[in-house]
This record gives C-alpha cells, structure tokens and sequence, in this order.
C-alpha cells in the first residue's frame, strides 16, 4: 500500500489505476489468464519462426470504448542464421 | 408533440442521480417544457422528497400498473410549475411489481402530450435499472470524478452499447475546481478520456444542491448558484442548444477568493 501521507499527487495515480482496471473489466480478461494466453501465443509462434519468448510483449490497450490486444513479438536475428 | 424518454442512471449509489432528474425537469419547466418525472427506485423513492411534493401522493407507479387507478391520477402537478409532474414510486418490497414492458406502455402513454419524460433510475444494474432504461429513448449516466464511481459508470456504459441503447451521455457531478486544480482529483478530461462517451455536462460540488434538497426546492431555481447554472445548461443541451462548458475554474468560490487577495486577477 502506498503511503497515505506521501507528498504525491492522487489524481494521476487514480487515473493509471482505473486504465487498468476498465481494461479488464471490459474484457472479461484477468491478467492471470493474459499471461497464459501469451504462453500459448509463444508456443503457437514457435512452431513456424524462432522468436525469443522474453522479449514478447502483449498488452491489452484501450482505443476510446474499444480495447485492442497488441502484441510485440521481437523474433530472433535473421541475419545470423544466413551467415551462419 | 412526441416526448423523449430520458433516463438518469450511474451504477454506483449516490453520485446525484435524484438530484440531477429534479434539476433539469425543473430547468426544462422553466423553459416552458412540459416535463413527468419517474422515480424508478422502487422500495426508496426520494424523489418525492426532493422536489418537495411528498405531502401530495395519493398513487404511485404500482397502483398505475395495478390498475388501482389512472395514470392521470397518480401524475402530481409540481407546486410551481404546473407543466411538470412526478410519478411516485412505490414503497413496497415486491422488486417484480413493475416490469419493462409495464415502463414501455406508461412512456407510450405519455408521449403524444409531453415534451420530455425523465426517469430517474435505482442505482445498480439490477432489476430496477433494467425497468429503468427500457423505454430510454437517450440515456444520461451520472458519475463522480472517483474510482469507483467512474468504474461503475464504465459497465453500465458497456451494458447499454451490448443492449443497444446507443451510446449514453455524461454528467460528472460534484466535481471540486479546486481539487483538480491541486492535481488531488480527477478532471473532467480524465473522466472523460477514461469513459469514452460525449459529454453533456459538468457539475461542481455546492453546497447549496443540499440546501435545495432540505427545502424540497431545486438548485436551478437559485440564479446564484453554480451548479444550478450547470443543470440549466444541461436541459438546454437536451434541447439541442450548444452552451458553451462553463469554465469552472475561474469562479470557484475559495480558490478564486484567494487569488484576487493574492492580487494575481
Ligand atoms: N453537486 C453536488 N454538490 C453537493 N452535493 C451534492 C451534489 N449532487 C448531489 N449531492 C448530494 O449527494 C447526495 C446524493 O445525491 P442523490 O440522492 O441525488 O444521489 P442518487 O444517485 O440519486 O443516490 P441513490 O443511488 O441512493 O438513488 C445528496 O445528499 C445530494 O444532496
Ligand atoms: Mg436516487
């Protein structure tokens, strides 16, 4: 729990909390079962191109009332696998 | 004339919702609309005591559906306005007494010879809320720039667009200038940008809303106060004028105090 005497500002902290929350709502999704959906996204992946499974990224991002799942996939240097 | 249904629900308890249905009923009477309020919160009505006309109920909303008498009858004439009328709810415990299709039929009646018919909505989203929005020809949602009250306000925004009653309004009540300003509340912007829906309206926090409700005597009646002024420009957006946000900084009472002291306007 943050301090409640702490000199910072509440109305930012209110703010960054309930983005995440509405997400979640709106989704029905809870961040135990994104991160289960990311293993499986990782899994699936894996099977057609090399990437590297911790620097996936998937993140669910509101867009006015409407949410997106955006994921970042970095994928593994190319580049070495042709000179090697 | 053919009224539009309005009904004025939050989710969250106790964000204003009775206080904005008696404000702009009592602000479109002023502007020579003929208003029926409905107090929708079946087992709690308060809007009766609100607008000051508890001492003249006879029916209510059930004894309409009941049969027990006609919908003219259970119509109260406002003490002022004699264009505008509240249907009382009824303090009975039976939650299934009035159904959708019973607040269908009562607006349909209402509508060839009223201008606007605002329904004032239970919080939650049960029962009551469900009544509530059925004959909603527009939706307001109330809410407070507050965690929770905001959080509320988000599903029952997502349960109207799944029910497709069109993207609902916003009204964020009891909003304090000065709060914002020291960055220790929520702003309008944030709320808003968080909700995703149009905007309608912003009310300051003022005491005299709670002055207004222990005489049984609306805000807007009182020319000096800024909520008042607030719930008058909303009943003018309802009726399709564009009134400019009010800038709820420059004026508020302390703070504005403080710098023409300080010699800073
Ligand atoms: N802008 C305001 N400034 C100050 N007080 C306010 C304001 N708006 C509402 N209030 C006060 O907040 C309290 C709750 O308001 P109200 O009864 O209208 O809420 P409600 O949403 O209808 O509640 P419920 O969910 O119980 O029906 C009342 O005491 C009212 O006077
Ligand atoms: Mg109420």
């Amino acid at each position: 729990m943050m301090n409640f005497f702490s000199r910072k500002k509440s109305a930012p902290s209110a703010k960054e909390r309930l983005q995440l929350v509405l997400v979640h709502d709106r989704t029905d999704l809870t961040s135990a079962q994104l991160e289960s959906l990311k293993d499986d996204l990782i899994k699936a992946i894996s099977q057609y191109i090399e990437i590297d499974p911790d620097a996936v990224r998937i993140e669910l991002e509101r867009d006015g009332r409407s949410q997106r799942l955006v994921a970042d996939i970095p994928l593994r240097s190319a580049a070495r696998h042709r000179s090697g | 004339m053919t009224a539009q249904v309005i009904t004025v629900t939050s989710g969250k308890g106790g964000v204003g919702k009775t206080t904005a249905v008696a404000n702009l009923a009592a602000a479109l009477a002023m502007d020579g609309r003929k208003v029926v309020c409905i107090d929708g919160d079946i087992g709690l009505r308060n809007l009766d005591v609100v607008m000051g006309l508890e001492n003249r109920i006879v029916y209510d909303i059930v004894d309409v559906i009941e049969g027990r008498c006609k919908l003219r009858q259970a119509m109260i004439r406002d003490k002022h306005y004699p264009e505008m009328y509240l249907i009382p709810a009824a303090q009975t415990r039976d939650k299934n007494a009035v159904s959708p299709s019973d607040m269908i039929r009562i607006c349909n009646d209402l509508r060839p010879d009223t201008d606007f018919v605002i329904i004032d909505s239970p919080a939650g989203i049960e029962r009551g809320f469900r009544n509530a929005i059925a004959a909603a020809d527009r939706v307001l949602v109330v809410t407070n720039p507050e965690v929770s009250a905001v959080r509320d306000a988000d599903r029952v925004v997502g349960i109207l667009e799944a029910e497709e009653k069109g993207s609902p309004a916003l009204i964020i009540n009891r909003l304090n200038p000065m709060l914002v300003k020291n960055n220790d509340m929520l702003s309008a912007e944030d709320v808003l940008d968080l909700l995703g829906i149009q905007l309608i309206g912003v009310v300051p926090e003022d005491e005299s809303v709670i002055i207004g409700s222990n005489r049984g005597a609306p805000v807007v009646t009182d020319p000096k106060s800024r909520a008042g002024m607030a719930f008058r420009n909303i009943a003018k957006r309802m009726q399709g004028q564009d009134v400019p946000f009010m800038d709820l900084d420059s004026q508020s009472g302390l703070w504005s105090a403080i710098q023409r002291l300080a010699g800073r306007k």
